[in-house]
């Protein structure tokens, strides 16, 4: 694929595990991410679900050098950033942002809103035609804030409106690729299709890429095109969306989409759901490991 | 229903503070019959915690104003004492809380947490209540119960710690059994053996069972009745099925519509409910959906923001609190 925003070619991303003690050793590796590889094409949403300790978020984290690569390839636009220092990172995160869960969090407490959608300009050297204010209400119009708000602080906001502001700091230079690390789990459930609706329209105005980490699988089948699930730090199952959500051909897949509770038209039939899974929960439970543990029982050692 | 085994009506409760008054629950009506499934559906800030925390009697009568009646049993709960109430939490009603981390003492083995709930109510021996506790972690599912009992709680996984949430609940055998979100901190597949475990249990003790969450998903696999709460009040109140079949009003159509679902083909394009759950400082006035209510055109005139509908009935043990119901004018508007 020419036109491929991201690459990541065998990925691997280890934490040492340190004994206890007043001098601690590393007595360990977690292999956090195991060798994982995928392709994001422009304008593409690719899913990325698994449970807590999957290593989807330190996927996430690593492609935009949030946390350091062990080994492997990332490659943004053509530039492979796995090995590049921290100055000849920043070029880069032009074309490659991230929207976080917490949109408590990932705001400023201190900065106005206008301060925090001025920044990406302000740090990048970045000149916006008709000036960064003017851009900065353009921000505020496009995710559905009001422009009079901009000297407003974040404790201000609601919940969907500080996450409104998150994804305009993200789209604020127009990147390529935006890392949404389960961008609406923490938001209301009447909020929830207001922000996936929002980060579509984006798709479809900007042709921004989006990596969609994600737990919720009915949220992923909605945004994304192509779905990987992820297990103990691999990629077990990657596939077309309709082809994951009606084929499901690995275990855990199975597993997990059977695990989840289904608000059916029919109560009833969510009862005859239940018994249905009941085999595949057994199937599930040979792999239902607590994971971190998995992680660290697991023998070999680092590459190099 | 001729008699309900808990009945709740009328059910205020707001907190004087700083800024306002909290209007946090203002006419909560609804019962369950028993040894069936409740289920209280609704937003963060509708109300949904604090209906269970004053039905267990934990909202501290000096910070919160509590009116109205529960009746539990044919016991009034608000009428009781302090000490009344002790006496019954834990043994007559129970609770599980979302954060099984947090709810657990960290620096207590589960055992002798699990044992000092079997002697705050029974005069048993140290010895009894602790084989007691074994009990409860195998009924709970724990493997190996009789080294596990000795545990302190980081040592055990999320699920593990819910599961002895729920076998420190159901330890004294309690006829009403409240979860507040008790599966939203875990996994979907530890949800799943959660909401297992909860439906197994009931079957076996009979309990009743008032299960509060925002997860739809949660309450077609459990309910045998939901109870929708939007801002303080009770909204919609229906059996399960009339609940997904014939949702009557606007704000369970809009939240029926807006959750993507695996169970249904997928759409394009979400069909959200506009706008911001309201401030329970500032409601607005009339109904407190009418801001973001889609079908407020139907209503002739003003009353949508001038007057607060009533909960009518629209069929056997369905009730709206909707001007739409009380003309009769709903419809199943999917």
């Amino acid at each position: 694929m020419s036109n491929e925003v991201l690459k990541v070619e065998d990925l691997r991303v280890y934490f040492p595990h340190k004994s206890r003690g007043v001098f601690p050793r590393t007595i360990g590796q977690i292999k956090a991410v195991d060798g994982v590889s995928f392709e994001l094409g422009g304008a593409e949403t690719l899913g990325l679900v698994g449970e807590s300790g999957c290593g989807k978020s330190t996927t996430g984290r690593a492609i935009l050098r949030l946390v350091d690569p062990t080994s492997g390839q990332v490659v943004i636009n053509g530039t492979d950033v796995a090995e590049l220092s921290r100055r000849a990172m920043r070029p880069v995160r032009q074309q490659a942002q991230m929207i976080f869960q917490d949109p408590y969090n990932a705001l400023n407490p201190r900065q106005t809103v206008g301060a925090i959608l001025a920044s990406p300009f302000r740090i990048q050297k970045v000149d916006p035609p008709g000036g960064v204010k003017q851009a900065v209400r353009e921000l505020m119009h496009r995710v559905g804030l009001n422009p009079e708000h901009v000297n407003r602080y974040p404790y201000e906001f609601s919940g969907s409106q500080r996450q409104r502001i998150g994804i305009a700091r993200a789209i604020a230079l127009r990147p390529k690729l935006i890392i949404c690390d389960e961008p609406v789990s923490a938001l209301d459930v009447s909020i929830q299709a207001q922000i996936l609706n929002l980060l579509q329209d984006l798709q479809s105005d900007f042709g921004v890429s989006y990596l969609f980490i994600a737990h919720d699988l009915a949220v992923v089948r909605q945004i994304a095109q192509r779905v990987a699930v992820m297990y103990l730090g691999h990629i077990v199952e990657s596939a077309p969306r309709e082809e994951l959500f009606a084929h499901p051909l690995h275990p855990y897949t199975h597993a997990l989409m059977s695990a989840v509770p289904v608000p059916d038209q029919c109560a009833d039939g969510a009862r005859a759901h239940r018994a249905r899974r009941r085999p595949a929960q057994s199937a599930q439970s040979a792999l239902g490991l607590r994971l971190p543990h998995a992680l660290l029982h697991r023998p070999g050692s680092l590459p190099d | 229903m001729s008699a309900p085994f808990l009945h709740v009506e009328d059910l205020a409760v707001s907190f004087p503070t700083e800024d306002g008054v909290v209007k946090a629950v203002a006419g909560s009506t609804f019962s369950v019959s028993k040894g069936k499934t409740l289920a209280i559906v609704g937003e963060s800030g509708s109300g949904k915690s604090v209906t269970a925390q004053a039905i267990m009697g934990l909202l501290n009568r000096n910070f919160a104003d509590v009116s109205g009646r529960i009746v539990l049993d044919g016991t009034d709960l608000l009428a009781l004492d302090d000490d009344q109430v002790r006496e019954m939490r834990g043994s007559v009603m129970a609770m599980i809380f979302q954060d099984p981390l947090s709810s657990l003492h960290p620096f207590y083995r589960i055992g002798d947490q699990l044992a000092e709930a079997v002697r705050v109510h029974n005069k048993v021996s140290k010895s009894e209540a602790r084989a007691r506790a074994i009990d409860a972690l195998y009924h709970v599912g724990i493997p190996s119960p009789d080294k596990r009992v000795d545990d302190y709680p980081h040592q055990l996984s999320g699920g593990m710690r819910q599961r002895v949430m729920i076998a420190m609940a159901l330890i004294n055998s309690p006829s009403l059994l409240i979860a507040d979100e008790p599966t939203t901190a875990l996994d979907v597949t530890v949800q799943a053996q959660i909401t297992e475990l909860m439906s197994e249990l009931q079957s076996e003790t009979g309990t009743t069972l008032i299960i509060i969450t925002h997860d739809l998903g949660v309450v077609a696999d459990m309910a045998d009745e939901v109870c929708v709460m939007y801002g303080g009040r009770v909204v919609e109140y229906a059996p399960v099925n009339e609940v997904y079949y014939r949702p009557q009003h606007p704000y369970t159509q809009g939240l029926l519509a807006s959750v993507p679902r695996l169970a249904t083909d997928r759409v394009d394009r979400l069909d959200p409910i506009p706008g911001n759950p309201p401030s329970l400082i500032n409601l607005p006035s009339g109904c407190v959906f009418h801001p973001r209510c889609s079908r407020r055109d139907e209503v002739s005139g003003d009353l949508c923001r001038t007057e607060e509908p009533a909960l009518v009935s629209v069929a056997t043990d369905h009730l709206v609190r909707c001007h739409l119901a009380q003309a009769g004018a709903t419809g199943g508007a999917r």
